[in-house]
């Protein structure tokens, strides 16, 4: 779309004042054309994605990451329907919160991967490392992102890592603990890191098209 | 170098009024490294005030902090108003699933009184037996969490976020209960025996939300509950980044501000010079991997960079030094504070 930067621009100015019939308009204009997907997809995906980098450069808030990702969600969800043809063919993927009850960032990496067109499971929060192998068998899960709070459970993902040898499963991690110690997503053995939600988007598509 | 070593009060209160102490205070804020003091689980430490009297003790002893810190763990206040606290074997404790579920709840959410709480009163009577043994001379830190962050623990941060955006009704009803709490909280604290008070309000960061927000919320709730909270008070955002509102922070009637590894401490010195004391910013997820060297180096450079003038406590950035940091890496910043925070601060370019 040649107007795709104007587009986002538009877009995330009403978002980040919350203007949600604004952003809807912004995104039915922007995709007028035959393939609403394509276009829709796209347009949020490039704005959440400027949206997610400026909070990690302090230029914009996490609140403003989530609201702008929950509206957007909404928005995609009422344009192209979850059990639409147009969404994402792809790998099965999955959320989950490690160990605690703290979902913010599990909340903003679904909502701007669901907004970006992705389709993914939402495991919930408070999970150990034995729920998150059943969950991967039962499911046959390809993709695993793991949000995290503390630090003894950023470590015990080597204990998930270790019982997950024998399957095929590529565990991507986010959170503060990985934020604030830029090596400790190795440490831990994971196969990618997201320091925010633009980054979590651009490695799954990374690693949808190496499954693929 | 001073002739006489000062106490610690003595250091910190001359480092909160701007100017060079002896030597420039650390406050290492060690709370589970109590249990493994004491050879057993971290649930059984915080079980009851003895084990942490004794911790916080041997700890202060051992690594020549400057201040007591009797802060049990976060979820503390949650669990004070019915919550549930998760623990495990080498972290801190956490807040379980929050106790709000449905929004509509916190119309007919009730404060609990300090005085009817048995898990606040075993902090209380570890800070009175603090000041037993700290004679005046090392000051105890208590701690709140602050009524605007307190609600991520109560209802999630999802659901939170939400009432702060689209339900001001149900947002200010919630900060009132727990600005009343809060205040009783920190006062029935400093009663005990606490010289002052760490208000914990991350979400306050610009890390979490933005200046205009915070400007409408987070900073008026932390004037008013301030305000009313009588002693000093150390506001510190638990690693959340606070640069761009620090002039702000400043009028809120702190005196401390509890900073990021984040942000740099130079330009952070800079910006709180004469308003602000700063604490901080030793990188404590990073530090359970520091080795010996790089501890030396690490702390040496954060007291070059902020410690002239005064105005300046060596800290970690989030106000809780994890469990995995090993008692080496302990010692040695302590050790590097002993030997390398004399003021005049040598800076290293200038040594021989």
């Amino acid at each position: 779309m040649n107007n795709l930067k104007k587009y986002s621009d538009d877009l995330e100015r009403a978002l980040l004042v919350l203007d949600q019939q604004g952003a809807e308009k912004i995104i039915l204009d922007a995709c007028q054309a035959e393939s609403p997907m394509l276009d829709a997809g796209e347009l949020v995906a490039c704005t959440l994605e400027r949206i997610g980098n400026a909070w990690s450069e302090d230029k914009l808030s996490l609140s403003q990451v989530y609201m702008s990702g929950v509206i957007c969600e909404k928005l995609i969800d009422k344009i192209i329907p979850p059990a639409s043809l147009l969404r994402k063919d792809q790998p099965k993927m999955a959320i989950a919160v490690f160990e605690d009850y703290h979902l913010l960032g599990k909340r903003i990496v679904f909502s701007t991967l669901r907004a970006s067109g992705f389709e993914l499971l939402d495991l919930g929060g408070g999970l150990n490392a034995d729920d998150l192998v059943a969950a991967v068998k039962q499911e046959n899960i390809k993709i695993l992102l793991l949000s995290v709070l503390m630090l003894p459970s950023a470590l015990r993902i080597k204990d998930l890592k270790r019982k997950l040898t024998d399957i095929d499963v590529r565990i991507v991690v986010g959170g503060a603990p990985f934020r604030l110690d830029s090596e400790l997503w190795k440490e831990v053995g994971a196969d990618a890191y997201g320091s925010n939600s633009a980054e979590a988007l651009t490695v799954v598509s990374k690693l949808m098209e190496e499954k693929k | 170098m001073k002739s006489k070593e000062m106490s610690s009060m003595e250091r910190v209160l001359l480092t909160l009024s701007h100017r060079e102490p002896d030597r420039v205070p650390l406050f290492l804020l060690t709370t589970m490294h109590g249990a493994k003091e004491l050879g057993i689980s971290i649930r059984e430490y915080f079980s009851k005030a003895e084990n942490v009297i004794e911790g916080q003790l041997r700890l202060q002893k051992k690594y020549r902090s400057d201040c007591y810190y009797p802060f049990f763990y976060a979820p503390l206040e949650v669990e004070a108003f019915g919550g549930q606290v998760i623990y495990v074997d080498d972290g801190p404790p956490n807040s379980g699933t929050p106790f709000i579920s449905d929004i509509e709840a916190i119309y007919h959410l009730k404060a609990p009184k300090v005085k009817d709480c048995k898990v606040l009163h075993k902090v209380l009577k570890t800070i009175d037996q603090l000041r037993l043994y700290a004679k005046n001379e090392i000051p105890i830190i208590g701690v709140v969490m602050s009524p605007f962050s307190l609600p991520v623990m109560q209802m999630g941060f999802d659901k939170y976020l939400d009432i702060m955006h689209f339900r001001r009704d149900l947002f200010e009803q919630l900060i009132q209960i727990n600005e009343d709490f809060c205040v009783d909280w920190a006062n029935a604290q400093l009663q005990a025996g606490a010289t002052a008070i760490c208000y914990f309000d991350p979400v306050s960061s610009t890390t979490i939300i933005q200046k205009e927000l915070y400007a409408k919320t987070g900073f008026p709730i932390a004037c008013r509950t301030i305000s009313r909270i009588n002693g000093p008070v150390a506001t510190h955002f638990a690693s959340g980044r606070c640069l761009p509102i620090i002039n702000q922070v400043a009028k809120t009637g702190a005196a401390v501000v509890g900073v990021s590894a984040e942000e740099d401490i130079a330009e952070l010195k800079q910006a709180c010079k004469n308003k602000l004391t700063v604490l901080g910013n030793l990188n404590g997820l990073e530090m359970h991997r520091w080795t010996l060297a790089h501890t030396r180096k690490v702390v040496r450079e954060t007291i070059q960079k902020a410690a002239s003038g005064g105005g300046f406590i060596l800290s970690d950035n989030h106000g809780e030094i994890p469990f995995q940091v090993k008692d080496d890496v302990l010692s040695a910043i302590s050790e590097t504070v002993q030997k390398y925070g004399q003021y005049p601060v040598i800076q290293e370019h200038n040594e021989k």
